[in-house]
């Protein structure tokens, strides 16, 4: 059928930021609204990943116009499958977050909330896109929202951060660009798939018109501005520091995951071999980002930047995940690339949880900045609780998802490049530094007299807090919920081309 | 003359006769809205010969019908110049709309104003079918004065200004067109392309008096000529100048008819007369869209006043447009060879719809707020929510971020590229479009800053709106749904490939 699931669930919040500017006024139903539709969105994508058929495996949920653009061959081309299933329901969980912690915004409530729904319909477009003009028409689309919504409803220097993004972004993709018009060239498709299929096989690597390492590269550049890793990270401070909460959230959680899906699904499955070559050098690529971003999340004194520094180290897992593609054949290499992904769904909700909390936090007492902050535990005890939750998560403790993903990444990756890993592993150690000297001084120093009369965290604040914490529970304690899904597309994603 | 001569030539007799109809009816009616009501509905007259003609031809083998006037052959019609024709004539009818919230500042000369920009038109519709170089310079030569005098309308400083320049420099590019047509002819014995481009075929270069090299240097003078009537980089120095004096609805029509009409000559004389030399002329020609890309847009981020903006924009936009006739090496590969100019067609058209939009929008904004300068076009996003959107929405297909006519037609060039082996032209356009950001989004920004304000009532007809909401349309479908227009711009670019 062709109006499927995915094509609602991806333009299913567009819709309704079309009818939030046709016909709405009022702010409260401007909210109300939007509240519904998330409501609604969360749902249908809970409906798309529960309805995977693990047994089947392969793409489903199919959505196709094959002559969309007959003169380019290009499709309309949506579809599920293990890799992108995980990604979706992550995006619906903290698209539906981002529009509840969005509730007390005031200023120009209706923009605000269309251009929210139409940043989570092109974030959800990216990661259901099968065909790679769509995925890069999506990846394109995601600036505009995140622009507006940086600029203008953000703090400190909102259009500097906010064109530093979109200059970042765009000079990747416009790497990206030229390598999908290379393989557009060799194969004669955009369908992802079929190039996945054929490119190596069928269609020799020779074909293409630059070398596949130069293609894969200008591919892994759009990913790792993405991602994002060092050297090209800077961007994401910035962006993370000036942007309101729940961009920041939506950043966090799931734009940062459009780099790794891309890596994974592109660079990984259609370039194993050159994955597997160059994987020492992207190890150490990978630990360097590990390290860098830890160091550096150590000296922040300003919450929400940490929480970003945190996310280049806590990212560099992902990469670090992906070249275990260089053990495979032996050992635990898919267990790696499981890890990677898991990564990516558990750094979601973990961070989004995070800068759920530190919105709240400063919303509370108006300050991110860590050494005026003390004795939260005693003022706001179900903040400092979750707090405590989110970190103990991001650092990696057992019967938390955080833990899952890191132990798997280690595992498949350590036989890969031992060295890189064991320094890498450190990353650990110092991501549990910064996390517990940080909950330490906010949470449990000697409460502050500036923070009397501080509420709690109401009841329409705790919801998405509450379902970002179960999420991490369930994640941690069962893994297989997302991990039996990555193993049907994991098998079949390393095929390699050369011996 | 037969009538069959009479025929093909029918659409631009009939145009020639609307504009002496427009001035006899400017003589006899003190209502001056019938003038305009005649100028554009007599536009029907010129679109159904062309239609007739369109379909005339595409019942015949050779799907071309030629002029000759005693041995030569000067003209002909096929559906690469009635492509032209469409465009030019849906131009002439959108600009001669939104002119009426225009033409009160120059009241006593109305009826002139429209019957030169149909003479205008004539020149412009005349070009593309040119097979003989005096009949392009003529042709040349009438889109261009009554241009000059239009542009003189306002008679103030700035506008006098403006006249004066285009006069000279159009005047200098004449002069080095003509030095360079007296070269190939010189060297060629003849001024149809068809018979040039034997000769070059038959003579060995090394028989020529002083090798190939006067022979290019036609070439050069050629290309310098036509050059600055693109607005190509180096020839811009006048476009700025001449886009901010002239009436803003005549900038609108020089942006965009006089690029195309001058683009479809460029075309034909390139690939009919110099086929034979192609790769010596297409490095070039590649080198000249990266200088006018970079040109225009590095020069455009400084600018302050949004004509002058959209004019160093132009100059970006011949420079990807570059890009396709560049791409004429595609003739190496394998699979279709015509992409490139089916990719600057289809440009043209895309790019026509957006410029003309965006010039439209900022009449009615510039009415109201008395004022060209971007620093004031602020809180337009409040005052003018509808006018703001439709300028955004041009701006963002500037840059060429989907689902925009823009994109699709950046992504058609671009791939034309890649496939001539051209992947570095790619990677220059690809920045180029990053650059271009900076400053389209900051027009962008600067509109929705500001305090949230109460919607003003614009001074804007009924036919200026229509006008604005056929771009704006335009913009949409040509992103969405390119499919059609593609293949229409594909079919008409087949008699000049394989011919």
């Amino acid at each position: 059928m062709f109006v499927g699931l995915l094509t609602t669930l991806v333009f299913l919040p567009a819709a309704a930021a079309l009818i939030i500017a046709l016909f709405l006024k009022e702010k409260r139903q401007v909210r109300v609204f939007a509240g519904i539709v998330a409501v609604a969105e969360l749902v249908l994508s809970i409906v798309a990943f529960a309805s995977y058929d693990t047994a089947e495996g392969g793409v489903q949920l199919v959505d196709r116009i094959s002559d969309w653009i007959p003169a380019l061959n290009a499709q309309y081309f949506l579809g599920l499958d293990g890799l992108n299933a995980p990604m979706v329901l992550l995006t619906g969980l903290l698209g539906a977050c981002a529009i509840f912690v969005s509730w007390r915004v005031e200023h120009r409530v209706k923009e605000y909330f269309m251009w929210l729904l139409l940043l989570w319909t092109a974030v959800m477009g990216v990661f259901v896109a099968l065909d790679f003009l769509l995925f890069f028409i999506f990846w394109e689309i995601e600036l505009i929202p995140m622009y507006m919504l940086i600029s203008m409803w953000g703090t400190g220097r909102p259009t500097y951060s906010a064109m530093k993004f979109v200059a970042f972004t765009f000079l990747g993709s416009a790497f990206m660009l030229v390598a999908i018009l290379a393989l557009y060239f060799a194969t004669g498709t955009f369908d992802m798939i079929r190039i996945t299929q054929e490119l190596g096989f069928d269609t020799p690597y020779s074909r293409l018109i630059m070398p596949a390492a130069v293609t894969f590269f200008f591919f892994f550049a759009a990913f790792a501005v993405k991602l994002p890793i060092w050297p090209v990270h800077t961007w994401l401070p910035d962006a993370h520091t000036d942007a309101p909460t729940a961009v920041s959230v939506m950043l966090a959680g799931v734009l940062l995951k459009m780099g790794g899906y891309g890596i994974l699904r592109v660079c990984l499955s259609i370039f194993p071999d050159v994955a597997r070559d160059y994987g020492t050098p992207l190890a150490i690529l990978a630990a360097f980002s590990i390290l860098y971003g830890a160091v550096v999340t150590m000296r922040q004194t300003d919450l929400k930047r940490l929480v970003a520094y945190s996310s280049v180290s806590h990212m560099g897992f992902v990469l670090l995940g992906v070249t275990s593609v260089s053990a495979v054949g032996g050992g635990f290499a898919t267990v790696g690339i499981t890890g990677a992904s898991v990564q990516m769904f558990t750094h979601g909700t973990i961070t989004g949880l995070l800068f759920v909390l530190v919105g709240l936090v400063y919303e509370k007492v108006h300050t991110r900045h860590i050494p005026d902050i003390t004795g939260l535990a005693v003022r706001v005890p179900f903040v400092a609780v979750s707090f405590v939750i989110a970190g103990l998560a991001s650092l990696g403790l057992p019967g938390l998802s955080g833990f899952v993903a890191e132990i798997m990444i280690f595992l498949g990756a350590f036989k890969a490049n031992p060295w890189p890993v064991a320094f890498a592993a450190f990353g650990v150690v110092l991501a549990a530094g910064y996390i517990l000297w940080t909950l330490q001084r906010i949470l449990f120093g000697p409460p502050s007299d500036r923070q009397e009369g501080l509420t709690d965290a109401s009841w329409m604040e705790r919801l998405p807090i509450v379902t970002l914490i179960i999420a991490i529970v369930v994640v941690g304690v069962y893994p297989a919920v997302i991990t039996d899904v990555l193993d049907t597309a994991l098998p079949n994603l390393i095929n390699f081309r050369m011996p | 003359m037969t009538a069959s001569d009479v025929y093909l030539l029918s659409p631009e007799i009939s145009m020639v006769g609307l504009a002496v109809l427009v001035v006899l009816a400017d003589l006899i009616f003190r209502q001056k809205g019938v003038v305009a009501f005649l100028a554009i509905v007599g536009l029907a007259v010129p679109v159904a010969f062309s239609i007739a003609l369109w379909i005339d031809i595409d019942g015949e083998a050779t799907s071309q019908r030629f002029l000759e006037l005693g041995q030569a052959t000067t003209f002909a019609v096929d559906h690469f110049s009635l492509f032209f024709k469409f465009l030019v004539i849906a131009v002439v009818g959108l600009v001669l709309l939104v002119s009426q919230d225009y033409v009160g500042r120059f009241a006593k000369y109305r009826g002139e104003y429209y019957a030169l920009i149909l003479l205008s038109a004539v020149g412009m519709m005349l070009l593309p079918s040119t097979t003989e170089l005096i009949t392009i310079y003529v042709s040349l030569e009438l889109a261009t004065i009554p241009l000059v005098v239009l542009s003189a309308f306002l008679r103030d400083a700035r506008s006098t200004e403006a006249a004066m320049k285009f006069f000279v420099l159009a005047a200098v590019s004449s002069a080095l067109l003509l030095y360079g047509m007296v070269l190939v002819y010189g060297f060629t014995g003849s001024t149809q392309l068809s018979v040039i481009a034997e000769r070059i075929q038959e003579q060995p270069v090394e028989s020529i008096a002083f090798g190939a090299a006067p022979l290019l240097l036609g070439v050069v003078l050629i290309v310098a000529g036509f050059g600055f009537k693109m607005a190509l980089a180096p020839f811009q120095m006048w476009v700025p100048d001449v886009y901010e004096g002239s009436p803003t609805p005549i900038t609108a029509y020089l942006s965009v008819a006089s690029k195309a009409a001058a683009f479809a000559v460029l075309i034909r004389v390139f690939y009919l007369a110099f086929g034979g030399l192609s790769l010596d002329w297409s490095i070039g020609f590649a080198v000249l869209a990266v200088l006018s890309m970079t040109v225009g847009n590095l020069m455009a981020i400084a600018q302050t006043n949004i004509k002058r903006l959209l004019a160093y924009s132009t100059v970006a936009h011949a420079g990807y447009l570059m890009v396709g006739v560049a791409a004429v090496a595609a003739r190496v590969g394998d699979g279709p060879t015509d992409l490139g100019l089916g990719g600057v067609l289809f440009y043209l058209v895309a790019y026509g719809a957006t410029n003309l939009a965006a010039f439209f929008a900022i009449i009615a904004i510039a009415n109201k707020i008395k004022s060209e300068r971007i620093d004031d076009f602020a809180g337009m996003g409040f005052k003018a929510p509808l006018l703001a959107a439709v300028l955004a929405i041009s701006l963002i297909s500037l840059i060429g971020i989907p689902p925009t006519a823009g994109f699709i037609g950046k992504i058609y060039l671009f791939n034309a590229a890649v496939r001539a082996d051209l992947a570095w032209l790619v990677v220059a356009g690809a920045i180029n479009s990053v650059i271009s950001a900076y400053y389209y989004l900051r027009v962008i920004r600067v509109m929705y800053t500001g305090n949230e304000t109460e919607r003003e009532t614009v001074p804007f007809s009924l036919a200026a709106r229509g006008a604005l909401a056929i771009s704006a349309v335009g913009i949409v479908v040509l992103g969405v749904i390119p499919g059609y227009v593609l293949d229409v711009a594909q079919s008409a670019v087949g008699v000049i490939v394989g011919g």
